[in-house]
């Protein structure tokens, strides 16, 4: 079932294709993450969405209603879909309570009993709503912008790194909470980051988006476990790519054969392997297929350099925890769990 | 030998905290106490005529007129200026109107016009023009670039993500723009309204010309023609406490919040409205407004200039006058200027109860009508310091006194960005407190000092009515030259120097207009 449905999106500044033809599905209820680097496009996605801005190509479907197409779009004001910006955009001349209540169309009673019930819906204190919003904390504001969202009951809400300005502790607690509160209100939610942590942690489906196009759209752990290319794979997490040569469903790689998770391909190519598949422990001559080039102590792991036995001498990086208590020189046996990845 | 006297403490010369500082207090003190100098003669005036004589001065027809007229003035050009302004400014700054850059600059530019300048075009066009409906008409295209310039700036200053979000929220454009977009404008119009209120009650040349009679102009027919010192202190007293009424009310209006823009970040661009079909009608009104505020000007002094030819031209008086202006103006800026000085350091660099008391006594003082400063000093350099009586150095306080506030604007604005960091490093690097802030701070803001200087004579230039009671004898700047001669009817004659106002005033209102984009950061 398709709730949201992007087809061939594109949107031009000057010469610059800040969006170059985007399509997505998104499911009723579900919770959705766009994730990529800054600048490649995401926010102005948003912007579409929300009716900020008009497409120059390409259309937006909600709910089998045509938001924008070639024809013309629907203004902001008549989509009912909420968003809760970065900095939170809390009108700076309202009280917490006026801001909630903004969008009501109710009278100044059923506003402010609303805006009390949000307050708590969102885990805040409902005598701050006198307040002004310059007297609330980061995440305060960022939760009240959250509220003031809510109270329309929109059919649609898009978070535009809503947590970016948060420090780390504060972050992930108002992500859990934000999540919760959009999970049992059953409200279909696109959320825009840079930050593939918090994408991973916050996503039924997740997008990964570059230079204005989204290369690959699935589950998390699909898109972690099986990305499509070797610079999406660093991008959600820590990689080690290493070529191999493929043939029955099995790799000969520098850590010698492999199983791989797919078959039907035979030839030279390049293979993931994420690190928690890894296991590193000191070895002696025979056993031994690494060396230790250089550890960097880091408390509880060390951020160890392994340089594999072979004339090409491939070389990668692993956090490895501090037990094993390797230095420089040492001989290692590095063995792999799992299937190993292969690029397409 | 003990251990003891082996010991050696090193010591270096200690000093308390750097003495700077209260050496700038105690000079802000100063020219805080000498500001304020009008208000308290007033005060003084008021308990030295005693109650039963000062009832009877007051309460009395002649009075009652002039405060009906007053408030009249002020009740219909107010609004109107604002309608006016508020609607240009979002034309020019919001919309797709042709030629929004220019008309953005005419807009500001009946500010290079002195406002009796004004009046004495309109006279010229239409003689028989007076009253009430005169006096509102000039006025609003006299000032209302007062309330033009803050509120274009502060449209450029919007977040517009507070638009979208309010959009998001289920906003029609309409309602956008009365919920979100004009509470934020509220800050400038509340401070352009009170500039323009200020000026109305201030003001002589421009109702004096089509003859409608104000509290100045009453103030100054009463000093000019009997020296009847009690009854024009009275009318004074009356004048202050209209300019107390509103200060007040700007104050309760504006609220004592700022709104300033929450969380980090750059603000996107404003996008533009399409006027659609409404493109050319609209252009209607800035046109209108720049044939009123600068082509009746612009019509009158040319028709005069050409009717004198050039028997107009006295170069030896003109140049003579010229001269005599440009040499008050300029110590008149520099004075106005360093006065600034100390209070505009304190202001950015110790925030706290005492300087923004003092900085609030320099707006107060300088909120006092030019009639009101001069009668003040008149008075008390004749009662009490006979010997500086019209002198370069009494008229020079008073300009001090009016013009502060465009200093320390400046100023303070340039000292904001020298970042304290600057002045520490210079310690750090050996120089001492005063040389740290010499070399550092007070160079880097060079620039706002210029702009103070500038903006301050540029309105010294401008200014009559004081200058007309302190001058020293002999003395005879532009703007008294063109009194005279309209006095006298010589209307042609005048033309030269009103000429030579505007002329000088082009590069003021280039430097507002470039100052409140700056704020801007465009």
């Amino acid at each position: 079932m398709t709730f949201l449905k992007l087809d061939s999106l594109r949107k031009h500044y000057g010469a610059v294709a800040a969006l170059d033809g985007v399509d997505m599905t998104v499911a009723p209820g579900s919770r959705t993450a766009i994730v990529g680097p800054s600048g490649c496009g995401k926010t102005t996605l948003l912007r579409l969405i929300a009716g900020f801005e008009a497409p120059d190509a390409g259309a937006i479907l909600l709910d089998g209603e045509v938001m924008a197409d070639a024809q013309g779009q629907v203004p902001a004001h008549l989509r009912n879909i909420g968003i809760v910006a970065q900095d939170g955009c809390l009108f700076p001349h309202l009280s917490v309570s006026d801001n909630i209540g903004f969008g009501l169309k109710t009278d100044r009673e059923a506003k402010r009993a609303r805006a009390g019930e949000l307050m708590e819906m969102v885990g805040l204190d409902p005598a701050m709503l006198s307040r002004k919003p310059d007297q609330l904390s980061g995440g305060q504001q960022q939760r009240v912008a959250l509220a003031r969202a809510l109270a329309r009951q929109p059919r649609l809400m898009l978070l535009d790194e809503p947590f970016s300005a948060l420090d780390t502790g504060l972050r992930v607690a108002t992500r859990k909470a934000v999540a919760d509160v959009l999970s049992s209100a059953g409200i279909t939610t696109i959320l825009v980051t840079h930050d593939q942590q918090e994408a991973l942690a916050f996503a039924d489906q997740l997008a990964v988006m570059r230079s204005g196009r989204f290369v690959q759209v699935g589950s998390p752990r699909d898109v972690y476990a099986r990305p499509v290319d070797a610079a999406t794979a660093a991008f959600m997490g820590e990689a080690i790519v290493l070529p191999a040569d493929v043939a029955g469903g099995q790799a000969e790689s520098p850590l010698g054969p492999l199983a791989i998770d797919a078959g039907g391909f035979s030839g030279a190519g390049s293979i993931l392997l994420r690190p928690e598949q890894i296991s590193v422990r000191r070895a002696e001559a025979e056993d031994a297929n690494g060396t230790v080039a250089d550890v960097v102590f880091g408390g509880s792991t060390c951020d160890t350099r392994i340089v594999l036995d072979g004339v090409h001498a491939h070389a990668f990086r692993l956090d490895i925890p501090n037990r094993e208590m390797l230095h420089a020189g040492d001989r290692v046996a590095v063995s792999v769990s799992g299937k190993a990845h292969l690029f397409r | 030998m003990s251990a003891t006297t082996d010991t050696r403490v090193l010591t270096a010369p200690r000093y308390r905290l750097p003495a700077a500082s209260s050496w700038t207090l105690t000079i802000a003190v100063v020219v805080a106490l000498l500001a304020l100098l009008p208000l308290g003669f007033v005060l003084w005036a008021a308990v030295a005529t005693g109650w039963d004589t000062a009832v009877t001065l007051i309460f009395r027809g002649r009075v009652a007129e002039l405060m009906v007229d007053t408030i009249l003035l002020v009740l219909l050009t107010i609004p109107i200026c604002t309608l006016l302004a508020v609607t240009l400014a979002w034309l020019t700054e919001r919309t797709d109107l042709p030629g929004a850059r220019l008309w953005s600059w005419l807009c500001v530019a009946p500010l290079a016009v002195p406002a009796f300048v004004h009046s004495y075009a309109w006279v010229g066009l239409w003689p028989g023009i007076h009253g009430l409906g005169a006096g509102v008409a000039i006025s609003v295209v006299a000032y209302f670039p007062f309330l033009f310039l803050p509120v274009s700036a502060a449209f450029r200053l919007l977040d517009p993500a507070l638009e979208d979000q309010a959009a998001s929220l289920g906003l029609a454009p309409v309602a956008v723009f009365r919920r979100v977009v004009l509470p934020q404008l509220r800050l400038a119009v509340c401070g352009g309204m009170l500039l323009i209120g200020l000026h109305l009650l201030a003001e002589y040349g421009l109702f004096a010309m089509i003859r409608f009679d104000t509290f100045t102009t009453a103030i100054i027919d009463q000093f000019q023609s009997t020296y009847n010192g009690v009854a024009a202190y009275m009318l004074a007293l009356v004048l202050v406490l209209c300019c107390l009424v509103l200060l007040g009310l700007e104050a309760s209006l504006r609220g004592r919040r700022r709104y300033a823009r929450l969380g980090p970040g750059v603000a996107r661009r404003t996008k533009t409205v399409r006027l659609g079909r409404w493109r050319y009608p609209l252009l209607l009104l800035p046109l209108v407004t720049a044939a009123f505020s600068l082509g009746i000007p612009a019509l009158t002094l040319g028709r005069w200039l050409v009717a004198g030819g050039t028997a107009i031209w006295r170069m030896d008086e003109i140049g003579l006058a010229l001269g005599q202006t440009l040499v008050i103006c300029l110590i008149g800026g520099f004075a106005t200027t360093a006065a600034a000085v100390p209070i505009a350091w304190l202001s950015v660099r110790r925030v706290n109860r005492s300087s923004r008391f003092l900085e609030g006594c320099y707006y107060l003082a300088s909120s006092m009508p030019g009639v009101v400063v001069a009668l003040a000093l008149v008075t008390v350099t004749v009662r009490a310091l006979l010997p500086l009586y019209q002198t370069v150095a009494t008229i020079v306080l008073a300009y001090v006194i009016m013009f502060l506030p465009r200093a320390l604007v400046s100023l303070r604005a340039s000292i904001a960005q020298v970042p304290v960091e600057l002045e520490q490093a210079a310690a750090s690097l050996g120089r001492s407190p005063g040389n740290a802030l010499w070399s550092t701070t007070v160079r880097l803001a060079a620039p706002g000092a210029a702009a103070g200087v500038a903006l301050s004579s540029l309105g010294i230039m401008n200014e009559l009515t004081a200058t007309q009671m302190l001058a020293p004898n002999g003395t005879r700047t532009l703007a008294m030259a063109f009194w005279a001669l309209t006095s006298e009817i010589d209307y042609a004659g005048a033309a030269p120097y009103a000429v030579l106002m505007v002329l000088f005033s082009l590069p003021l209102t280039w430097l507002l207009h470039h100052q409140s984009k700056k704020i801007a950061g465009r």
